[in-house]
């Protein structure tokens, strides 16, 4: 009787998967800075569609772009949200799995921002050669190349506080690391003429260049491979913590955090749209074309994100943060016409 | 002569040495119990110190969620905004989307605060910032529901913005409002005078309970319903699966198996397999069941499979813990009546056992509902428990969160409102664990029995 009782129950799972195997929800992964937009999209998608929600799960932009590139077909994702454009080895991933028509979506701009206690030292103006100086491994002084000795901001920059140097950076695995190296410390490192004098000293371009995006490892700079409520929890209980956030949820925490400008101009929507904040990185989600028309509101999906009532300069991403793509009419023709990478 | 005088003298000490009276050695034996107890109760008082403040914290910080702030509001559902050609067809009164009733909000909100005689220099877009992003799918619902509505004045129960409803429950102040971009002091005056007239109050919000998850921007909707639901059928695959499993493994290798090196071996197996971390069964349900068996990601079905791994060793060495506790002499009167083996066993043993492998069972699924780290792997952490399962199938096929996964989902979000209902939903979690135990020691409590 048990028996056949388990058998009866284990066909009846079995009679389920094959029952409900035609999927009618979108499914989205990848980037978790992407994923507050992409929720408050697929939120308003099924309020406003007779589409269900699609399902955005987060996981990173690499995780997210390796799912999608597992191939084609109801069990692989439809759309992978990245906070930075795929690579080429992605696409060459893709194309071996079968994934070889992708649409590229570029959804606006995200800001990327110093912030640090509201009632510590007054960390209000940056420059990317402070930031350099206090957290590259190897800085100027007095005209030489030399061990970073800098313990205290006040050390290079008599404009600073008297704090202690200490910083809480995203981790490598986040995509907001390479924005941060690239545009913060690469550019202090050319500013402060570190690059000049690594290249003096015989290295080559691509060497410095490479040189120029390290990182202090004496425990003053420290990677916070979590996420942003895990750097807040690090500023909270550090008053000399400076934190690197993303624009949005800095905006969601003005009241525990300041927010310092950089060279000079504080970042706002307005002035990272205007290109006046130097720091920030523009946001993605590729689509497989070939589930357009199998997976039912995909496509719907895509041009809701990107309509000027949702993505453009008053609509809720950018009330959440997002900076507002200009050239946003030339991507909703893209999904019209589902325009695929390489022009096919 | 220098020998003898001490024994001599010893006898005259000895009368000291009574057992009434403490000498030095006892008493050092008495202090170190007396000491020994101090530690115990010190460990006792440290443990529950702790159990007291986490309680605490846990009271403290989930309760606000299970309130939320509304706000009355009379609506008027303009004909001309909302079905322009007229037609009362649903279809084409769908097309309008929740923005075109973001005006009628603002109407809504500037008239309310005329017939309240509030002055304010805030223009209407800033003023909807009071309310939730949820509202004007409320209104969508109520009129697509009941298209009729369209041309009256309606009065609808909107929920207020989460920073407004932080300022109700103290988390949001006007100081640290002061140089947020959405809300600021001139809506908290509005707020705190339409909290005078009664327009705004703050009540139980069932909604946190029954409720699906939302996106970043409205925490104040966002509730563990669904979730819940997906949980539900989460143990509802572990029970069909490791219960019939993990009992017949049990009964055979306690009845039936001989006693060799491979049984054993297995033995030992289902022994380490206890100790092994949750994560790894995550891992393994990533690359069988998904990646090779093709079942859907984020599937309650296959977080069920996998929390299932994990269910069995504890339910098998439960069951056949009280397997063994029932005395041989009720396995030999069987035999000797003239029961088979397996009469004996099914007839005689097993119900005997079963309050133990019961309680075993119950704690066994405490523990997976508790469980989060598995299911991160599989794909149920994200903006995943946002619709109601439409059926049973579903409910096990259809992408889900379930309740752990959704609260550490909760906890990493933006807006502090969130942080909030992570706590919320941990209450929840920890009522269902409480009641489970609870369950699991009245059955003990009303079916065991010594020999």
């Amino acid at each position: 009787m048990k028996f056949a009782k388990l058998a009866t129950s284990a066909i009846a799972i079995s009679a389920l998967a094959t029952a409900a195997a035609a999927r009618d929800n979108v499914q989205v992964a990848g980037s978790s800075t992407v994923l507050p937009y992409a929720s408050i999209v697929a939120e308003a998608f099924g309020e406003n569609f007779d589409f269900p929600t699609p399902v955005v799960e987060s996981g990173g932009s690499s995780a997210g772009l390796a799912r999608f590139c597992e191939g084609v077909g109801e069990n692989q994702i439809d759309i992978a949200n990245a906070s930075r454009a795929i690579r080429e080895g992605e696409i060459e991933a893709c194309a071996a799995n079968g994934v070889t028509d992708i649409i590229e979506v570029r959804i606006g701009y995200d800001g990327i921002v110093f912030a640090s206690q509201i009632d510590g030292p007054a960390f209000d103006a940056f420059t990317p050669s402070d930031i350099f100086n206090a957290l590259a491994p190897k800085v100027m002084v007095d005209g030489e190349l030399v061990d970073n000795p800098h313990t205290m901001w006040s050390d290079f920059n008599a404009d600073l506080p008297e704090a202690e140097i200490l910083a809480f950076i995203p981790g490598t695995k986040h995509g907001t690391r390479e924005v941060f190296e690239e545009q913060v410390i690469a550019a202090g490192c050319e500013a402060t003429g570190a690059m000049e004098a690594m290249m003096a000293a015989g290295m080559s371009e691509d060497d410095a260049e490479d040189a120029c995006l390290e990182v202090r490892t004496d425990g003053r700079s420290v990677d916070i491979d979590g996420d942003y409520t895990e750097t807040l929890a690090r500023i909270d209980a550090n008053t000399n913590g400076i934190g690197v956030f993303g624009l949005a949820f800095y905006e969601n925490n003005t009241d525990t955090l300041k927010v310092a400008t950089m060279s000079g101009v504080e970042p706002t929507v307005e002035t990272i749209a205007s290109g006046e904040y130097p720091v920030s990185r523009p946001l993605y989600f590729y689509i497989k074309k070939a589930h357009i028309g199998v997976i039912p509101g995909l496509k719907e999906y895509a041009e809701f994100f990107v309509s000027d009532a949702v993505a453009g300069p008053w609509g809720p991403l950018s009330q959440y943060g997002l900076v507002s793509d200009p050239e946003l009419a030339a991507t909703q023709a893209m999904i019209a016409n589902e325009e695929t990478m390489g022009g096919m | 002569m220098t020998d003898t005088t001490p024994l001599d003298a010893a006898p005259a000490g000895k009368p000291t040495k009574s057992i009434l009276v403490e000498d030095e050695r006892t008493r050092a034996r008495n202090r170190a119990e007396a000491r020994f107890r101090a530690y115990g109760i010190a460990a006792i008082a440290i443990a529950a110190t702790f159990l007291v403040i986490l309680l605490a914290t846990i009271v403290v910080r989930g309760v606000p969620a299970f309130t939320q702030t509304y706000m009355t509001l009379d609506v008027t559902l303009e004909a001309n905004a909302l079905d322009p050609n007229g037609t009362g067809d649903r279809d084409e009164i769908a097309k309008v989307t929740t923005f075109g009733y973001q005006p009628l909000i603002g109407q809504a909100l500037v008239s309310l605060l005329e017939e309240q005689r509030i002055e304010t220099p805030l223009p209407p877009p800033a003023l909807i910032l009071m309310l939730s992003q949820s509202a004007p799918a409320v209104l969508r619902d109520a009129v697509l529901d009941d298209p009729s509505l369209i041309g009256q004045t309606v009065t609808f129960e909107l929920l207020t913005s989460s920073r407004a409803d932080g300022y109700f429950k103290g988390r949001v102040t006007r100081e640290s409002l002061a140089r947020d971009r959405n809300l600021g002091p001139p809506h908290l005056d509005i707020l705190d005078q339409l909290a005078e007239s009664g327009h705004v109050e703050r009540r139980f919000n069932l909604d946190f309970i029954t409720g699906s998850d939302a996106s970043e921007s409205r925490p104040e909707s966002a509730g563990i319903g669904v979730s819940m639901i997906g949980s539900f059928f989460m143990m509802l695959v572990v029970l069909f699966l490791s219960l019939p499993i993990g009992v017949a493994a049990s009964i055979y290798l306690e009845e039936f198996a001989p006693q060799n090196r491979f049984t054993d071996f297995i033995e030992v197996n289902i022994s380490n397999l206890a100790a092994v971390p949750s994560i790894v069964f995550g891992i393994l349900g990533l690359a069988i069941f998904i990646q090779v068996m093709h079942l859907p990601q984020s599937a309650p079905l296959v977080g069920g499979l996998v929390l299932t791994l994990m269910t069995l060793p504890t339910i098998i060495i439960s069951t056949r813990a009280s397997l063994k506790s029932v005395p041989p002499s009720i396995r030999e009167a069987a035999l000797g009546v003239g029961a088979s083996k397996m009469q004996t066993v099914f007839h005689h043993v097993l119900p005997l056992a079963m309050p133990g492998i019961l309680t075993g069972t119950i704690i066994g699924l405490a523990q997976a509902l508790g469980e989060t780290a598995p299911l991160l792997l599989i794909g149920m952490v994200g903006f995943i428990a946002s619709n109601y399962p439409a059926g049973v199938a579903e409910g096990f096929l259809d992408p889900n969160s379930a309740m752990p996964a959704q609260i550490y989902e909760w906890a990493k979000r933006a807006d502090p409102a969130y942080y909030e209902r992570a706590w919320g939903g941990i209450i929840v979690l920890l009522v269902f664990l409480m009641s489970m135990n609870l369950l699991a020691i009245l059955l003990r409590r009303r079916f065991e029995r010594r020999w």
